[in-house]
């Protein structure tokens, strides 16, 4: 993974040569022009999946006002 | 689950501060898109954002469709000045960028004052240079200086049509209160017809909810009026929808048409509202010939780290050899068999006060909008 030369904004990262190959002609004919891009699409879906946490919850003072809001525009009974 | 906001967490640069407690600082009058732009900055519909895009961010938009960070962000907002006004400012200031119809009073902190390549802006986020294109035109129309940095909501007025605008705080709590884990967003900026009813209902009978949520604002001649639209689908909800499968709430915000990439920034902004699916149909937010038909549905696969789910709608018809709603997914019959939900010949219908058939558009619809006076804009 050579193609990044931004020093700002990309870092290289070793993969196996093999593994390299075998992803080159994995992307030939798609959407991706390069190594890196695919190599980044994996890693974005990856971590994606690994980041869901549970929504923070909201503090009581909001949620009374909150709540008064709705129902006074009928959005809650 | 609902999704987290966008970048992680949902901004909100609202504090109430009367406007006289910085009035020392550098006034500027903005339009009311901008006035707009800053609300939902500050309320979170516009998270991760906490102001207007800085150089470095604006340069990773238009290349990569996401923020420095990484994080998906496809359409630049950007703030605009022209050398004169601006010439006694400078980086680290504080100005006050008010509005007369919203009512916005907001201070913005000057990160940045950087200058912008007006057709490369307009290449990469239109896919055009054609000054036919709205988009462009309005790239075109900018003043040469950017100014990047956090924005302060002090305060915004009230204005018509706020008893349907919910903040992303207030759709968060409201889907928490109701239930609902998953929840299909659907854009709009007409009354409903039949094929948008198919199109929600196809969805909705897979997730919890159905967040309806129109575009409300500047419009051109011809289209149905803000408070039409609004009042065509109360009908709708009321007749047609289980009053607990459905919510309606507006957004403020001008349409770009920039087709895929505004597409993707549409699913954002419903993320950020708290939905997990976004209805994306054919042409979105497209116009004229600009875009493929499903250029917009194609882009979604640049973005495996949206943390929304698009959902991809060809469009509804009638087939009369069905005897259904259908679409081309699921109907083996031959297009003359096919009758489509013209909106155009439905707004000539209504154009001339007639009730168009009752399988185009529901009657209850159809004469909730008859009611009006003037449904069309003038």
């Amino acid at each position: 993974m050579t193609e990044e030369k931004d020093d700002k904004k990309y870092t290289t990262i070793s993969i196996p040569t093999p593994l390299a190959e075998k992803i080159k002609k994995r992307i030939q004919g798609t959407g991706f022009n390069s190594l890196s891009s695919y190599v980044t699409y994996v890693l974005r879906e990856v971590i994606s999946g690994t980041e869901e946490e549970p929504e923070e919850a909201f503090s009581k003072e909001d949620e009374e006002k909150i709540k008064n809001r709705l129902r006074a525009l009928g959005y809650l009974d | 689950m609902m999704p987290k906001p966008h970048g992680g967490k949902l901004v909100d640069r609202h504090i109430k501060r009367k406007p006289s407690e910085v009035a020392d600082l550098p006034k500027f009058e903005i339009n009311t898109n901008l006035a707009e732009d800053i609300e939902n900055i500050a309320k979170g519909v516009f998270s991760p954002l906490e102001g207007f895009l800085c150089k470095n961010d604006l340069e990773n938009v238009i290349k990569e469709k996401r923020l420095e960070n990484g994080t998906p962000w496809t359409i630049p907002i950007l703030l605009d000045f022209d050398k004169k006004e601006i010439k006694d400012l400078k980086e680290g200031d504080q100005i006050l960028l008010t509005n007369t119809e919203t009512g916005v009073h907001s201070i913005l902190d000057i990160d940045e004052i950087y200058t912008f390549d007006k057709k490369t802006l307009a290449q990469s986020v239109y896919g055009t240079q054609d000054t036919n294109h709205p988009g462009v035109a309005n790239v075109n129309n900018m003043k040469q200086f950017l100014l990047g940095g956090k924005i302060t909501l002090l305060e915004s007025k009230t204005r018509e049509f706020d008893e349907y605008n919910l903040t992303p705080k207030e759709t968060r709590f409201l889907f928490k209160e109701k239930g609902w884990k998953e929840i299909v967003a659907f854009q709009t900026r007409n009354p409903p017809h039949i094929g948008h009813e198919y199109v929600q209902k196809t969805a909705l009978t897979f997730v919890d909810g159905i967040f309806i949520n129109p575009i409300i604002g500047k419009k051109k001649k011809g289209d149905f009026t803000d408070n039409v639209i609004l009042a065509a689908y109360e009908t709708l909800m009321k007749y047609y929808y289980l009053k607990e499968r459905a919510v309606m709430s507006i957004l403020r915000t001008s349409m770009k048409y920039a087709g895929p990439r505004e597409a993707i920034h549409h699913a954002i902004m419903r993320k950020n509202f708290g939905c997990t699916h976004f209805i994306i149909g054919r042409d979105h937010a497209g116009i004229g010939n600009y875009y493929g038909p499903y250029n917009a549905h194609m882009i979604f696969q640049e973005f495996p780290d949206l943390g929304i789910t698009p959902v991809f709608f060809k469009s509804f018809f009638r087939c009369t050899k069905c005897d259904a709603v259908v679409n081309e997914k699921i109907c083996p019959h031959e297009e003359k068999y096919h009758i489509n939900f013209s909106g155009k010949k439905i707004r000539e219908l209504l154009m001339n006060g007639e009730i168009p058939p009752e399988n185009m558009m529901r009657k209850e619809v159809s004469e909730t909008i008859l009611k009006f006076d003037k449904p069309f804009v003038e």
